[in-house]
């Protein structure tokens, strides 16, 4: 108990004594919604609507898919992992840990958002505050845990670029966070179901606003937590302490299986 | 009592084709240090890594007071301590903060002594990424040893300290082993290797080459002692003098230099033929072969 807590007091400060990762917990998803709810609300006054739950979403994909994996490849390029294998630190530890700091950091900033998203810029507040609470946490940890995946399965800080904008910036162009869902073409709107971001958005809009959505809420909140347990699952078991041993569990490829639900989904 | 702590035997470590270790055993006895030498690529970090838990051996087998490295990982961890030649911590570990959190894992109460006793105590809230390369290998060693384990593992453990934190360490790793640790230590420092380790085993292309204690080790080899004279006036350097159990002479700047399979009766000669060539003896030294000259004298012959 003692180890996990000073693990997770190590990691949590490393998430704001880290500049790089201080910039995507706070500096950067927050600096972009003050721009949005500044700037978008009164370019497209209907943007307010969609404003408060959008930014929730963009904040939790900001720390996690942009921001864990790159320090996860980072210590296993520097041979922090070495390190903490030789000491005893379990690979689940090095893997959830990580998982659950940055999903606080997610939801603290996700909560200056909604703190301020109605009062400040005017955000339409919702019906009822529960259900963004809970698709904020399931969501937050779901991305964490896709981050951590990526960060295990990338050979290298490039790959990681790369593997998170695969997710970025679908999620931002066709996940429902700018342009509702319902306004895409169908066969988009099918490929939307593929991104955590575009079922949270439709949780949200189904059971915090009580609006019609295109996918069912509560699948959507299944598919989530179901991607999530999975891609924690895989993160785990995929994990390498080494970049110089590539000795593995499971092939990288097996990553993908993350996405099952997702792909369930479209099929059914 | 069997007083064997580590016993290698027989042990291959194989990267595709190529042969890394070929083979090799050895033991290492409670409170010994037993001395890794070899080249670059001469199989020493591929044995270490085996013997630490971090790769697996593809051949032999590796004990560690009775607990198998490759399969029992978690009853090794708190059997040994490992200093790695290139210990990564997060960046933004503070000194305090690594000692509480590798403490932690390995179950004991935090060993801030050791931040005072290797000199890093005004470092106690830097961050690892602030150190310099020597706070950094010092705080390294602290960590390998916090949770007192009997087996010690050093990688390099001086490279890029200065004079007085090479002595501190030392002096660290005498009183561990003075506690009946047992350490292995990886160098390329010959000098620290002959000063410090009980028994040495020299790697080649995966092999021992030779192995026992440095004094044994430099004895099997040519066995010459070097004889350096320097006079007033240089008269060993103006003519060849048969000088008894000479094997080759030669001159080094001011210093006229003898290499004797004999040392005894040849200084015994110099000094008669600079009295009765009445010249005056400045400087005299004798020094018997070091492990460094022997070490490269295995190396480069095979």
């Amino acid at each position: 108990m003692t180890a996990f807590v000073q693990h997770f007091t190590f990691e949590f400060k490393t998430g704001m004594r880290n500049s790089t990762l201080l910039f995507m917990n706070y500096l950067f998803p927050l600096g972009v919604y003050a721009i949005m709810g500044l700037v978008m609300t009164q370019v497209n006054p209907f943007f307010t609507d969609a404003l408060l739950p959008a930014m929730i979403i963009f904040v939790i994909l900001g720390s996690t898919i942009l921001g864990l994996p790159g320090p996860i490849v980072e210590a296993r390029e520097a041979g922090v992992y070495r390190s903490f294998k030789i000491n005893g630190v379990p690979a689940a530890s090095i893997v959830a840990i990580p998982v659950l700091t940055t999903t606080f950091h997610a939801l603290i900033a996700a909560g200056i958002v909604a703190l301020t998203a109605v009062p400040v810029f005017g955000g339409v507040a919702p019906g009822r505050w529960w259900p963004i609470a809970g698709v904020a946490v399931l969501l937050a940890f779901t991305c964490s845990a896709t981050g951590a995946l990526i960060g295990v399965v990338a050979t290298n800080t490039r790959a990681t670029t790369l593997l998170s904008q695969l997710i970025f910036l679908p999620s931002m162009l066709i996940g429902g966070l700018m342009v509702p869902l319902s306004m895409l073409p169908e066969t988009v709107q099918r490929f939307a179901g593929l991104l955590p971001t575009a079922h949270a958005m439709q949780a949200l809009e189904g059971l915090a606003y009580g609006r019609s959505t295109t996918f069912a809420p509560t699948a959507s909140l299944l598919i989530l937590l179901t991607g999530g347990v999975l891609a924690f699952g895989l993160a785990i078991y995929l994990f390498n302490w080494d970049s110089r041993n590539q000795t593995r569990r499971g092939h990288p490829l097996m990553a993908l299986l993350a996405l099952a639900p997702y792909l369930v989904n479209l099929v059914l | 009592m069997n007083d064997t702590v580590i016993h290698v035997s027989d042990f291959r470590k194989t990267y595709g084709e190529t042969v890394a270790v070929d083979g090799i055993s050895f033991a290492v006895e409670r409170g010994e240090i037993f001395g890794l030498l070899g080249p670059n690529g001469a199989g020493k970090t591929s044995t270490l890594e085996c013997l630490e838990g971090l790769r697996r051996a593809d051949g032999g087998a590796l004990d560690i007071l009775g607990v198998d490295p490759t399969r029992q990982a978690r009853k090794l961890r708190n059997l040994i301590g490992v200093q790695l030649q290139t210990s990564g911590l997060p960046a933004t570990m503070q000194v305090n903060e690594a000692i509480r959190f590798f403490c932690a894992y390995h179950n004991v109460a935090p060993r801030y002594d050791l931040i005072e006793r290797l000199g890093l105590k005004d470092k106690q809230r830097s961050q690892y990424g602030q150190l310099s390369t020597g706070q950094q290998r010092r705080l390294a060693l602290a960590l390998a040893v916090a949770h007192k384990p009997p087996v010690v593992f050093l990688d390099e453990p001086t490279a890029g300290l200065d004079v007085e934190s090479r002595a501190e360490l030392h002096a660290l790793v005498q009183e561990l082993k003075t506690e009946g640790t047992s350490i292995i230590l990886a160098t390329h420092d010959m000098a620290e290797a002959e000063k410090m380790s009980d028994r040495v085993a020299i790697l080649l292309r995966g092999k021992i080459v030779a192995t026992g204690t440095p004094r044994e080790i430099t004895a099997t080899g040519a066995g010459l002692t070097k004889v350096s004279v320097r006079t007033e006036h240089s008269v060993l350097h103006r003519n060849g003098a048969a000088i008894p159990g000479v094997n080759r002479h030669l001159i080094e700047e001011d210093y006229a230099v003898y290499f004797s399979a004999d040392p005894g009766p040849t200084v015994t000669a110099l000094l008669q033929y600079i009295g009765d060539h009445s010249d005056t003896l400045i400087d005299l030294r004798v020094e018997r072969p070091s492990l460094e000259e022997r070490f490269l004298e295995i190396t480069s012959r095979r």
